[in-house]
């Protein structure tokens, strides 16, 4: 098999089970969150596959709502990070001499700030909840994907095709759009997915510390600090399994990832 | 139409060169001005004959032929067309072939975008230049360095063209390839009255090519 069939079969499945985790958390009926204090505590078993809570909730209905709700919160914090790298990379290398300096300063800073506190404080001061953390990782996590497209960017327009485009009247932004845009597509796709693991885990983090989601809300860094409480008391199935469930959400979405990479860019991804 | 250039200085290590700004060099430049690769260069060619620009390896043909075409800034100095300076916006009448074709083309695109970018060619234009319809549809990996220039020709053919700069075009074709690219360059520079710069290292291209040969030293005061 070759590697790139591999890479194929790889991205295709691990796409395929992201896909069914968010579709069936989106699926799955608010009545099956409610309460069923008859159920209350119980441990993993058959009926139950990750036990029931101290309200009677099943756990594993519960975790996919979370995963779910963690997948939809991360794709739009990521592609929203995502397009401001985009824009800035090819601003900051089409741009003028200037423009490229100030926005280098702008990422050295924003890399110089340790990112979880800058992003608790945006997502308290945009009153938490769902926009609140978006809006904190979108803004903290584009620097270092506009680096890389920065450095493809100034790296192609040195070509010699670019130099004839230009002697045929195009003009920059058609030069942007034509001639780097589809260079620049494949990095851009590898790392708006690579930046979705980093988007779930702050979001998961954030809600876990009590700056993000209300505790109302399924969301598994809600889960994780209720289960606190609770595993002295024995209960760790409250903590463990929603804890690796999201850890093998966050490996599948790496690999989907990689493989992207191996697909899209595999010279890159030979280095 | 006439092409001339006045007193052009270049030098890759000046200080409005924007690509390096390295404050060493430049400080070693001030030292020793006069080592820019073009110094005082003047040239004039008209449209009416086909001249050809004749220098060893590494002596600023191809830097020249780059500024002629616009994509180098000269340091001081000017390149009028008709008495006016080269236009900044829009499409340059001056247009530059050059020896790598599968550098002059974006290899992302298939080679009818490539075609088309400038102008869009007939049919009947494409036969003369010895373009199959075919290859219109495949990347420029799938094609040969010979058939690749054949496009980097084509394109640069544009109605609004009046000069062209062919640097070193033919150097790294075969002898029939070259005969063949230079034979459909020729015909249709005939039919347009285009006027040509040729750079190469071979007198015998020169001689068999051109109406004028200038040897490029003799071009620096």
């Amino acid at each position: 098999m070759s590697n790139r069939t591999s890479a194929a079969i790889s991205a295709s499945a691990t796409l395929a089970i992201i896909l069914a985790i968010y579709i069936a958390g989106a699926l799955l009926p608010e009545s099956a969150l409610r309460a069923n204090f008859s159920q209350k505590g119980l441990p993993p078993s058959f009926e139950h596959l990750f036990g029931t809570d101290f309200l009677g909730r099943d756990m594993f209905v519960r975790t996919c709502k979370g995963l779910s709700l963690s997948l939809s919160i991360g794709a739009v914090a990521s592609a929203i990070s995502a397009f401001i790298a985009l824009a800035v990379g090819l601003a900051a290398a089409l741009g003028s001499e200037f423009v490229d300096y100030a926005i280098n300063w702008f990422i050295d800073v924003f890399m110089s700030v340790p990112h979880t506190v800058l992003i608790i404080l945006i997502s308290i001061a945009l009153s938490r909840g769902a926009f609140g953390m978006m809006a904190g990782v979108a803004v903290t996590h584009w620097v270092s994907l506009a680096r890389v497209i920065r450095g493809e960017v100034m790296q192609i327009r040195s070509q010699q095709y670019i130099a004839a485009s230009r002697r045929f009247g195009k003009s920059s932004l058609w030069i942007a759009r034509h001639h780097m845009l589809p260079h620049l597509m494949p990095q851009f796709f590898v790392g708006l997915i690579l930046l979705f693991p980093h988007a779930i885990l702050h979001e998961s983090g954030l809600t876990f510390l009590g700056f993000g989601l209300p505790p109302e809300q399924p969301a598994v860094g809600v889960i994780l600090s209720e289960a606190m409480k609770y595993i002295s008391a024995g209960a760790i199935w409250l903590a463990v399994f929603p804890g690796l469930s999201l850890v093998v959400l966050v490996l599948l979405i790496d690999t989907l990832g990689h493989s992207a990479r191996r697909l899209l860019a595999p010279r890159e991804a030979q280095l | 139409m006439r092409i001339e250039a006045k007193d052009l200085e270049f030098g890759y290590n000046n200080n409005n060169n924007k690509n390096i700004n390295n404050k060493n060099i430049n400080k070693n430049n001030n030292k020793n001005k006069n080592k820019n690769i073009i110094s005082r260069l003047s040239l004039t060619v008209d449209s009416h004959e086909r001249t050809a620009l004749i220098g060893p390896s590494g002596c600023g043909k191809s830097t020249l032929s780059h500024i002629l075409a616009g994509n180098l800034k000269p340091q001081s100095g000017q390149v009028l067309i008709d008495n006016k300076p080269l236009p900044k916006h829009g499409f340059c009448p001056v247009q530059l072939i050059c020896q790598h074709p599968e550098k002059a083309i974006n290899p992302r695109w298939k080679l009818g975008k490539t075609l088309t970018e400038a102008w869009s060619p007939d049919a009947q234009f494409l036969e003369a230049m010895g373009i199959e319809k075919a290859w219109l549809n495949r990347y420029p990996v799938e094609l040969s360095g010979g058939e690749l220039q054949r496009f980097c020709i084509a394109r640069a053919l544009a109605p609004q063209t009046s000069f062209i700069i062919a640097d070193e075009m033919s150097t790294m074709l075969d002898m029939i390839t070259q005969a063949q690219i230079w034979q459909a360059l020729l015909r249709i520079a005939d039919e347009r009255g285009l006027g040509l710069i040729a750079v190469t290292h071979s007198m015998e291209l020169a001689k068999r090519v051109c109406s004028r040969v200038i040897e490029f030293e003799s071009l620096m005061e």
